[in-house]
């Protein structure tokens, strides 16, 4: 294993730039959650240019909605959902200073770009493991859209959260160039 | 005519859903063995080692194997010397999702096409009746992610296309899928019968045990052909490049029309998640 490395947001431009596709990654600290339906409605307010319940720069958003919690567990199951029905929102919240994205899956050619353009990053998470990353996430509250149910946006605090880089800001892509090796 | 309660059918269901959802199968897990065995890409095989420990920290702690608990999709046998009494059988079975989602602190992922308002207590489920012999009523709960269930397709094939078509079909499906369902994936395929009951008969063939042979010898051959050819991919463990982008191809086929070779693709996650009761 490469040697890992340590995060904490908000990220800097020398942090998204240091970052290399392939990288193995632990994340702690405040990252918010937040999937299709806050998606829809943080773009919604940037086109009305109405003030966001979050802050943006140099953030982190983790797609996901976690089951409840039990009674004295700080989040229920919390894996990453499938990032591609992301891409239409994601563009416009890098251009608006997001820098991190935590999901599963290929982005499209719009997101990459994006990436590039404003610097950002775009890791993942081991999908189908939410009672093991669960266990990583210490805190949880809902900030915004609690009427979402699993959909609302939670502020979570994280410790050693781990994910590694799909695409960095050098038009790397782990999806299309992990697979080379293997393919028969 | 035997007589069969609503109340224990509503217990029932909501038993299994929760079961279901926090203990996976002895065949997953025998499944999850048999890919960290053989995966040669060091990132794979920490890709399956991590959903190993994560199924058994679901199943000590007694928790969701992962957080989407899927739409709750249930296959009845009902026997047809049964009278259900004391209610409709529909709504207690709806009435089961709805205690077992909510008891068991499982995800409520039901919402409105449109506006996208959650249902708030995750039904309506999604009910498959089969009228049986016997006096008895067979009920198994396999909840569904979205993300698996999203890369799933029916396509309605010439018959000129035939099995090479069905083959291409296949895996480039499983290429294009890559890593959105979490791969490895089960690869549930129905041939055949018509439009809907191509799909249903994908879905069927997911529940079938992992590791067990097809009935028919030309299915099974079949089967071990496209688990090669889409382990070939190179797709691998969440799509990040290895050996194991599926652990089965699981086919159901039945006969189809002269015009038409209808062919249906489900995709199921490791979370292949479905417990049974007869009751």
């Amino acid at each position: 294993m490469e040697n890992i490395i340590r995060l904490t947001p908000p990220l800097s431009e020398e942090m998204v730039a240091s970052l290399k596709s392939g990288d193995q990654v632990l994340i702690t600290g405040t990252i918010y959650t937040g999937r299709d339906a806050a998606h829809k409605r943080l773009v919604d307010l940037l086109d009305k240019g109405e003030e966001l319940p979050i802050p943006l720069q140099g953030e982190i958003i983790y797609f996901v909605g976690p089951a409840p919690a039990k009674p004295g567990k700080a989040i229920g199951s919390a894996g990453p959902t499938t990032s591609y029905r992301m891409d239409s929102y994601s563009p416009r919240l890098l251009a608006e200073g997001l820098k991190g994205m935590i999901g599963k899956g290929g982005r499209n050619l719009e997101v990459r770009e994006a990436i590039k353009e404003y610097h950002g990053i775009y890791f993942a998470a081991t999908g189908g493991a939410g009672a093991l990353l669960a266990q990583r996430i210490k805190k949880a509250e809902v900030v915004a859209y609690e009427d979402l149910g699993p959909e609302a946006i939670r502020r979570i605090e994280v410790e050693d959260f781990p994910v590694v880089v799909i695409n960095d800001i050098y038009g790397n892509d782990l999806y299309e160039q992990g697979i080379i090796p293997y393919k028969r | 005519m035997r007589e069969i309660n609503v109340s224990d059918v509503v217990k029932t269901v909501s038993r299994l859903c929760v079961d279901a959802n926090y203990n996976l199968g002895a065949d997953m897990l025998r499944a999850l063995d048999w890919a960290a065995a053989i995966e040669e890409s060091p990132t794979g095989k920490d890709g399956i080692e991590q959903l190993k420990e994560n199924a058994a920290i679901a199943s000590r702690d007694q928790v969701p194997i992962c957080q989407d608990t899927g739409l709750a999709v249930i296959f009845v046998e009902l026997g047809q010397d049964v009278r259900v009494i004391d209610g409709n059988l529909d709504e207690a079975i709806n009435e089961g999702v709805r205690q077992g989602y909510l008891e068991g602190y499982l995800r409520k992922s039901a919402c409105h096409p449109f506006t996208r308002a959650n249902t708030g207590d995750n039904t309506p489920a999604i009910i498959h009746y089969r009228l049986v012999d016997g006096d008895a009523l067979k009920i198994i709960v396999a909840p569904k992610g979205g993300g698996s269930e999203n890369m799933s397709k029916v396509v309605m094939l010439k018959p000129a296309d035939g099995i090479a078509g069905i083959k291409e079909q296949v895996v480039e499906w499983v290429r294009q899928a890559g890593g959105n369902p979490c791969p490895p994936t089960i690869v549930g395929v129905g041939i055949g019968g018509n439009f809907e009951r191509s799909a249903l008969l994908a879905k069927e063939a997911l529940l079938r045990e992992v590791g067990s042979v097809n009935p028919d010898p030309e299915l099974q051959s079949l089967e071990d052909e496209l688990l090669e050819a889409v382990n070939d991919l190179g797709v691998g463990p969440q799509g990040l490049g290895g050996r194991v982008t599926s652990f089965a191809v699981h086919i159901k086929m039945l006969p189809c029309h002269i015009a038409s070779l209808p062919l249906a693709i489900n995709i199921q996650c490791h979370a292949a998640r479905h417990k049974e009761a007869v009751l």
